[in-house]
């Protein structure tokens, strides 16, 4: 099992009920799982405590059978270095690099670029005109692509992506989920996506629906 | 509707603490600096203005004898023939520290509205045996004999008093000179007919001592202006983020109906507020700053110049008005950019506080070129060189050239420093600092100028002192020195010294014109001593040999200088004959020029020198001290031991610097304080920059650890630019403005060891600035990271 995450709570304080209120679920490796649910329902939390970027309040994630809360700052810090690799909604880019710094740079920190084929990656991507470029003069789709390029350059058996396309319009979506999906096929990790789209959640393997704190298949 | 605005955009300002402290802290602090230099810069002209008014009867001319004193007899004849002159005893009378300026004057004939005249005496009952000082002359004459009347409008270092009490300490010699009244009969006999020895002398004024101590005032008042310029570079990075993080206020309140125009005025009072705030602390900090320093920069200016300053701050009105003013000013000054970007604003411009951070490279070509004019007018200032504003128009330019191509130069620093890093995290590192650099520019800015002043004026006072200690050991040859009453008891000593001594050198001096301006002549006796001691900076191979035979004269350095005077040269000496100069040393301290010639020469030419000052050589001074006051009776304070010469000597040179020493660390804690709150602003807006990082796996430890690196490596590389900067600051001191203002030029002398003390202190000063924002970081609650991908900003 890749990702197993069970009864799992969070509360933030001021706010009356629970975003999570018990959410049990799981990823294989290879399996693509869109994510859906209400805005406010709490699927960015669900999906920031499953990467160790905000604690848990109870139940339990464990990514390849390590438990996240049995993990220091540095523990996590390394996991999502090493096993995970994720793509925001936005401002995924660290804008004092270039695009081919950009792509290169998680696999660096995890070190494994033995094997990255940088141009192979690029033209992949379509970004092959764009390598020497800033982040701020790329446009949004192209930049989306950047940090799916660079989540997956590392080959992470984990990759989430937290509504990749929602600042997108819908062709350009669908060229960035596609490429998503594709990459993640290609390397044969277990992919989270979290998504509005009706039509993008029907491209996966298999869908879970995040409402009132609970996973409603 | 204006007290909604207002409300609504102060809010902000209290939301934000920290913010706001920073606003006023800089502001108050530009403005303590500036108007501390303006208090003491007053209050010693107002001492110079004082001192020239009470001297010459308030800018009247005088009847003048250039053989001696003015017999009474002459003064009644004068008055008989209608002359209206009112007579004046000039001496000098021991007091604690030296000596005091003893005025003998006669209220009656004396011109009214001066600072001696009879209505000045109105209601001073005890004036008829008292001497009338101010407190603080009054306290070193506690010693006197005398009643004394305080009476805070007498110049410092000077005591008034009646004809007859003058007389009666100074002897009955005859009168000084005689003040010629404003309003004289229009038909009188001419001087010739009555006193042909006699001659007018048109009032001196204060301009001699502005001149010489202009030099130094320009020091401070630019020390002022740089300590203004680094603090106004706080004020802008406040308002600059105040600004733009205000900008979804300005968006709302121009979409509720408010004018631009009126958005700004609202704004400009805002500013206004804090700067009558911020400026009435500022002027609070200024004078504890200026009367802090003020007892130093009375001893500097005693110790360089012989200006009598007095140690206690009297401030006017007009100090503390031109206090806000400057304050209101600076705010300006520096809201300026921001106040025009908001009246240009559309409407609905969104927020971008990065790009508020972030330069544009135009921007740094622009700064480069201006740079490059300011490196330009300095090599022309240095061509053309000017005198003394030319020195300065050196100094600043270079700053300012410096100051400008900073950033450009860091950036192809750190290019060149990133080869070196490996690995991801140090590219990102060399990328994102170079990317910082725009945000960080001013604030660097200002730690160069420091640490340049701090170099440069370290230098110069360094190669001063090692240059100063080593010209004393030579120059003071003599072991003891005494001082005698007449010309009996010299003679006397004389005999008693024949025997006890190994040499009695007489060091016999008169003051005089020379080349249009003040000087001292002084003789010196045939002994080898002289040769083996005296540091001569040019002279001819035999110049001891021949003034030995009695021929010709050194001048010293000011002199020579002054008037283009070299060994060969022909110079007209007072009495109208020519003396061919030898030789010239140098003299360092002195404002004076200063003409050595043969001991029979002086004699013969000056039959009035003051004879009454001796160097005596001895192999055991301090017996022989003893033996002085015990056998020979001659009082303790006529005798000063060449070791208790030499120390105060250097006292009176440490206390002389001990002010710019002064200045220059409150000058480096303002720039460290700006780093500080440069780091604070752009912290808050680094988060964008920040969170991708932490994403993708690297600890906020390890980020914070990042952070304080990069302060540290961008204040190593600012001080490793800010030293060739501070050694050619130096130079213009050392071999431009000191030559200009003193007259003398001094070898510059290399201290490595100041610089890495100083090198150590800015580290220091950055890693502390760095510190508070790194824990900052570093306790920084992940939700605020990971909010940076989910909300739009
Ligand atoms: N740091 C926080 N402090 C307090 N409440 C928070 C915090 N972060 C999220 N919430 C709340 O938790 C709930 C879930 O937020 P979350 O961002 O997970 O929703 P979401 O499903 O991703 O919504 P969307 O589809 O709009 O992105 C919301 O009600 C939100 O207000
Ligand atoms: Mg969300």
């Amino acid at each position: 099992m890749l990702l197993c995450v069970e009864t799992l709570e969070k509360h933030f304080p001021g706010t009356a009920a629970p975003v999570l209120d018990g959410v049990s679920m799981s990823l294989e490796a290879g399996e693509v799982v869109a994510l859906t649910g209400e805005s406010g329902s709490g699927k960015s939390t669900l999906l920031h405590i499953v990467a160790g970027l905000e604690p848990a309040d109870g139940g339990s994630v464990r990514i390849e059978g390590a438990e996240l809360a049995g993990m220091d700052d540095a523990g996590r810090a390394r996991l999502r270095r090493t096993s995970i690799g994720i793509v925001f909604q936005q401002f995924n880019l660290i804008p004092s690099l270039t695009v081919a710094q950009n792509l290169a740079f998680q696999a660096r920190l995890a070190e494994r670029t033995e094997g990255l084929d940088l141009p192979r990656l690029a033209a992949a991507l379509g970004l092959t005109d764009h390598l020497a470029k800033y982040p701020e003069e790329l446009s949004g789709g192209q930049q989306q692509r950047v940090a799916i390029g660079r989540a997956i350059a590392p080959r992470p058996r984990l990759l989430m992506a937290d509504e990749p396309t929602g600042n997108l319009d819908e062709s350009t979506g669908k060229a960035v989920f596609d490429l998503l999906l594709g990459q993640a096929r290609e390397t044969g990790a277990g992919l989270l996506i979290v998504t509005h789209s009706e039509r993008l959640a029907a491209a996966a393997d298999r869908r879970l629906h995040l409402s009132r704190g609970k996973i409603a298949t | 509707m204006t007290g909604a605005i207002l409300t609504a955009l102060m809010s902000h300002w209290f939301r934000r603490p920290f913010q706001m402290a920073t606003l006023i802290l800089g502001l108050a602090l530009a403005t303590a600096l500036w108007s501390g230099v303006q208090a003491i810069n007053a209050e010693a002209r107002k001492s110079y203005g004082e001192a020239a008014d009470a001297l010459t009867g308030g800018g009247l001319s005088d009847l003048v004898d250039p053989s001696g004193p003015i017999p009474h007899e002459t003064f009644i004849r004068l008055r008989r023939a209608g002359w209206l002159v009112s007579p004046v005893i000039d001496g000098w009378i021991a007091a604690d520290r030296g000596r005091v300026r003893l005025l003998g004057v006669d209220p009656f004939t004396a011109p009214r509205n001066t600072a001696i005249g009879a209505d000045r005496f109105e209601g001073e009952t005890d004036i008829g045996t008292a001497l009338i000082v101010n407190p603080a002359t009054a306290r070193r004459l506690t010693g006197a004999d005398r009643p004394l009347v305080v009476d805070s409008a007498v110049a410092p270092g000077l005591a008034l008093a009646d004809l007859t009490v003058a007389r009666e300490i100074l002897g009955d010699t005859g009168y000084s000179r005689l003040i010629l009244l404003p309003d004289q009969p229009l038909v009188r006999p001419p001087l010739n007919e009555i006193a042909p020895e006699l001659a007018i002398e048109a009032p001196e004024t204060a301009g001699d001592l502005a001149r010489l101590t202009d030099s130094f005032h320009l020091n401070l008042t630019a020390f002022g202006l740089l300590s203004f310029a680094v603090g106004l570079f706080i004020v802008n990075g406040a308002v600059g983020l105040a600004f733009e993080q205000r900008r979804p206020v300005f968006r709302t309140l121009r979409a509720l109906g408010v004018t631009s125009r009126r958005l700004v005025v609202i704004l400009m009072l805002e500013l206004l507020a804090f700067a009558a705030v911020a400026g009435a602390l500022g002027i609070v900090l200024g004078y504890l700053i200026a009367s802090a320093l003020l007892p130093d920069v009375a001893a500097t200016l005693r110790g360089l110049y012989g200006a009598t300053v007095e140690g206690a701050l009297t401030l006017s009105p007009a100090w503390w008005l031109s206090g806000l003013a400057i304050a209101a000013a600076g705010t300006g000054l520096a809201a300026l950019g921001g106040l025009v970007q908001v009246a240009r604003m559309p409407p609905l411009a969104p927020a971008r506080p990065r790009a508020w951070a972030m330069v544009s490279r135009g921007t740094m070509r622009w700064q480069l070129g201006l740079a490059c004019a300011f490196a330009l007018t300095a090599l022309m200032a240095l061509g053309i060189g000017g005198g003394l504003t030319g020195g300065f128009i050196l100094l600043g330019s270079l700053l300012m050239a410096a100051a400008l191509a900073l950033p450009a130069a860091l950036s192809g620093l750190l290019h060149l420093v990133s080869r070196f890093g490996q690995g991801p995290i140090a590219d990102w590192f060399w990328a994102d600092t170079r990317q910082q650099l725009p945000g960080l520019s001013l604030a660097l800015m200002a730690l160069l100028l420091a640490l340049a002043a701090n170099i440069g004026v370290g230098t110069m006072v360094a190669s001063f002192r090692d240059t100063f200690t080593g010209w004393l050991d030579q120059r003071l040859v003599s072991d003891l020195y005494v001082t005698t009453e007449d010309e009996a008891e010299s003679s006397l000593l004389q005999g008693f010294l024949a025997s006890r001594s190994d040499a009695v050198l007489p060091i016999w001096h008169t003051e005089g014109e020379v080349r249009g301006a003040p000087a001292e002549i002084y003789g010196v006796a045939d002994h080898p001593v002289y040769a083996e001691n005296w540091p001569l900076l040019a002279g001819t191979p035999d110049v001891w040999a021949r003034i030995a035979t009695g021929e010709g004269a050194l001048v010293n350095e000011q002199l020579a200088r002054r008037e283009n005077l070299g060994p060969g040269d022909r110079l007209d000496m007072p009495g109208g004959w020519q003396a061919e100069v030898l030789g010239v040393y140098s003299d360092y301290g002195n404002p004076l020029g200063q003409v050595v010639v043969p001991l029979e020469v002086l004699v013969a030419r000056y039959p009035n020198a003051d004879r009454d000052d001796f160097g005596i050589l001895a192999a055991d001074p301090e017996g022989l001290r003893t033996a002085l006051i015990e056998e020979f009776g001659l009082p303790e304070s006529r005798i000063t031991l060449q070791t208790a010469l030499k120390a105060v000597s250097l006292q009176v040179f440490e206390r002389t610097f001990a002010v710019t020493g002064a200045l220059n660390i409150l000058t480096l804690s303002v720039a460290g304080l700006a780093i500080l709150t440069s780091l604070l602003t752009l912290s808050a807006m680094r988060l964008p920059q920040l969170a991708p990082v932490w994403a993708l796996g690297v600890t906020r430890r390890q980020l914070a650890r990042i952070e304080l690196i990069r302060a540290l490596v961008l204040a190593a590389l600012t001080f490793l630019l800010a030293l060739p900067v501070g050694l050619g600051l130096a130079w213009v001191l050392l071999a431009v403005i000191n030559v200009e203002a003193f007259g003398w030029r001094l070898p510059m002398s290399i201290f490595p060891r100041d610089w890495a003390w100083l090198g150590f202190a800015s580290l220091t000063a950055a890693g502390l600035a760095g510190l508070w924002p790194a824990r900052q970081l570093a306790n920084r609650p992940p939700a605020e990271l990971v909010r940076v991908f989910s909300h739009e900003r």
